[in-house]
């Protein structure tokens, strides 16, 4: 009966119902867009990292994220392949450059130079052209949402870089800059000359280790030989970069603040709503007190008032989030759906509910029974 | 008769009541009750001594701020006295907390309020499941039981019909099937018959001295319609927090036909 008296509670009142499941599904898709902004943004800065087949990485010293990085020397790439449990040391260029559209004017990119044979940082989700047409004269591949800004249309069309021409010959689906700077892949060599690099400079030196080889061992031994430089493990790298975009910038706490905001004015909204509806409602919670009913009888009325609302607001409010998920897919700025933050936002939700019927249970709790005699 | 030693010490005046061997299932002694506090405080009940005893209809009349309703709370276990004692189906309240005299309640008491307090928005069965529901009494023993209830208080064709479309005397109806309900040694009423009208009201008071016949079960009605007088097997008076008198109906109770053919004979004298 707990759940009969709730549900009849809660869709008795149509109009209070729906200014509490407005509230719910406000917050939850404020928090939704927030922290799918946020995994968005997160997957958008480690992405070249976590896509990268590598263990440790040599860079210069206090590199702060994978696109702004000053050159190393060579030298460091072969310190690395001198050093015990190392199997490879893969260059890497990457550096910012202008992209000069064959529409006119210019944007700024991020030139990435790899050898495919190398294994180390390939393009991926390819869904046009492949990874070793970029050894093709002019190659580069960039990604579809960057069409329109580098201001070319498809496959085969021409721009310039530095002072040389390029060909665009693939494009990949999803491979997105924090930065909203398009990245561009090309061969090692094409990068140097794109970026105007001498060729005895590299960005990163992409250790790969011997299976079996303590990371921590190979990173200290590394670094005692490349002293100028920086070696990290990827783990390391990852942290830092997020560290620097979400936190440093401040951008990350913007998203979650604005995520906490939308929980609060969500609670707010719902205890408002609960606590009127409790009022409304007080004299049949006397008389289920007069009736002789535990406090934890009421306490289950009300909190399974409290978890119907969450479940409806969560299943209106997802299906928004989703569309607007959906909306945002294929542009600069996605926002990602992840079955874990489905699950958070589920778990939030029904927090933010019970929480907000704890005003609802103390007004309850206050009540004096005898109030049954005085209607 | 009016018995002026209601209020006399238990082992001073004489039984109340008809049957000695009946079970007392409530019993109150010197029964104290201060409401408010500082200057405003004022004594509701000043030493009020009352047994119940099963199988009887006890009327507790009195006028207005007499204190019928405070010593109704009292006896319900809502309220707790400032002194004297409370016993109920034999346990004693002295000292229980809010759960535990909820729990008394639960076990022992079923109430009648005066606006039904039925809740609007479950039907008739659903009403009377509650008060099953609280006890744990679920599923289809419950269903059965409420079903049991409203059949006996002439609801049978009403299970599945919400409280809004239900006259005043349905409602209190219902309200008695769900005090019925949870099979309660101490049947509460408070002003039973007030919103109702002269027939309803009637058939309501025919109803509670039908449950007083219990001999597991006593019921107290608190009220001021005179018109419920010849249902009671006993009518105690309240007034300023005392009871001031107590009446035994040695005639016995008539039924709604013999009040009604009463009335008649009456109007043709």
């Amino acid at each position: 009966m707990t759940f009969t008296l709730a549900f009849r509670n809660l869709f008795h009142d149509r109009v209070r119902l729906t200014v509490t499941l407005v509230g719910i599904l406000f917050s939850i898709v404020l928090v939704a867009i927030q922290l799918g902004l946020y995994l968005g943004a997160r997957s958008m800065i480690i992405s070249m990292i976590d896509r990268a087949h590598g263990d440790l990485w040599v860079m210069a010293y206090g590199t702060k994220n994978f696109e702004e990085a000053q050159p190393i020397n060579v030298r460091d790439r072969y310190a690395a392949l001198s050093t015990p449990g190392v199997a490879d040391a893969i260059p890497i260029v990457a550096s910012f450059t202008d992209w000069k559209k064959p529409t006119g004017g210019s944007t700024l990119v991020v030139v990435i130079g790899t050898d495919n044979e190398d294994r180390g940082l390939s393009p991926w989700n390819v869904t046009e052209g492949n990874v070793t047409g970029l050894g093709a004269r002019d190659a580069v591949m960039i990604d579809k949402t960057y069409l329109e800004e580098l201001g070319v249309k498809q496959v085969g069309d021409t721009a310039e870089v530095g002072a040389s021409r390029v060909r665009v010959s693939g494009l990949t689906e999803g491979i997105r800059s924090f930065t909203v700077t398009p990245y561009v892949f090309t061969t090692i060599s094409r990068a140097r000359t794109l970026l105007d690099m001498p060729a005895d400079k590299i960005t990163y030196a992409l250790v790969k280790l011997e299976p079996g080889a303590d990371p921590q061992t190979v990173k200290a031994a590394l670094q005692a030989k490349v002293p100028d430089s920086e070696v990290l493990t990827t783990a390391e790298f990852r942290t830092r970069s997020l560290n620097h975009w979400l936190f440093a910038t401040g951008a990350g706490v913007a998203l979650i603040g604005g995520a906490v905001l939308g929980l609060l004015v969500g609670t707010v909204i719902v205890a408002q709503t609960l606590y009127s509806s409790t009022k409304d409602h007080l004299n049949e919670f006397a008389t289920l007190r007069a009736l002789g009913s535990s406090s934890g009888y009421i306490h289950r009325v009300i909190l399974m008032q409290a978890a119907l609302s969450a479940l409806l607001g969560y299943a209106l409010g997802m299906s928004i989030a989703m569309a607007v998920v959906y909306l945002t897919e294929n542009t600069a700025l996605p926002i990602m759906m992840t079955p874990g933050l489905a699950a958070l936002l589920l778990a939030l939700t029904v927090g933010m509910c019970a929480i907000s019927a704890l005003s609802a249970i103390g007004k309850v709790m206050r009540i004096d029974p005898a109030m049954v005699f005085n209607r | 008769m009016i018995s002026e030693t209601a209020n006399a010490p238990a082992e001073a005046r004489p039984s109340p009541i008809g049957d000695d061997n009946a079970e007392i299932v409530l019993e109150a002694r010197q029964i104290t009750k201060e409401l408010g506090r500082g200057a405003g405080k004022v004594r509701a009940l000043k030493g009020v001594n009352l047994s119940l005893r099963a199988g009887e209809l006890t009327l507790l009349m009195g006028p207005s701020g007499s204190g019928k309703t405070t010593l109704l709370s009292i006896l319900g276990c809502i309220l707790t006295p400032t002194e004297g004692s409370l016993s109920v189906a034999g346990h004693s309240t002295a000292g229980l907390s809010p759960e535990q005299l909820a729990d008394l309640r639960r076990q022992h008491i079923g109430f009648i309020f005066q606006s039904y307090n039925l809740f609007p928005t479950l039907t008739a069965e659903e009403n009377v499941r509650v008060a099953l529901d609280v006890r744990g009494k679920r599923g289809s023993q419950a269903v059965v039981v409420a079903q049991r209830a409203l059949h006996r208080v002439g609801l049978r064709h009403k299970l599945k019909s919400y409280p809004g479309n239900m006259s005043g005397g349905e409602q209190q109806r219902v309200a008695v099937a769900r005090a019925l309900a949870g099979s309660p040694s101490v049947m509460l009423a408070d002003e039973p018959t007030a919103a109702l009208d002269s027939e309803n009201g009637l058939a309501v008071m025919q109803l509670l001295s039908e449950i007083a016949k219990d001999k597991s079960r006593a019921v107290l009605a608190v009220t001021h319609d005179p018109r419920t007088v010849p249902f009671a097997n006993r009518v105690l008076r309240i007034e300023d927090g005392i009871i001031v008198g107590e009446e035994r109906r040695a005639e016995g109770i008539e039924t709604i036909h013999e009040l009604a053919r009463n009335r008649k004979r009456k109007a043709n004298a």
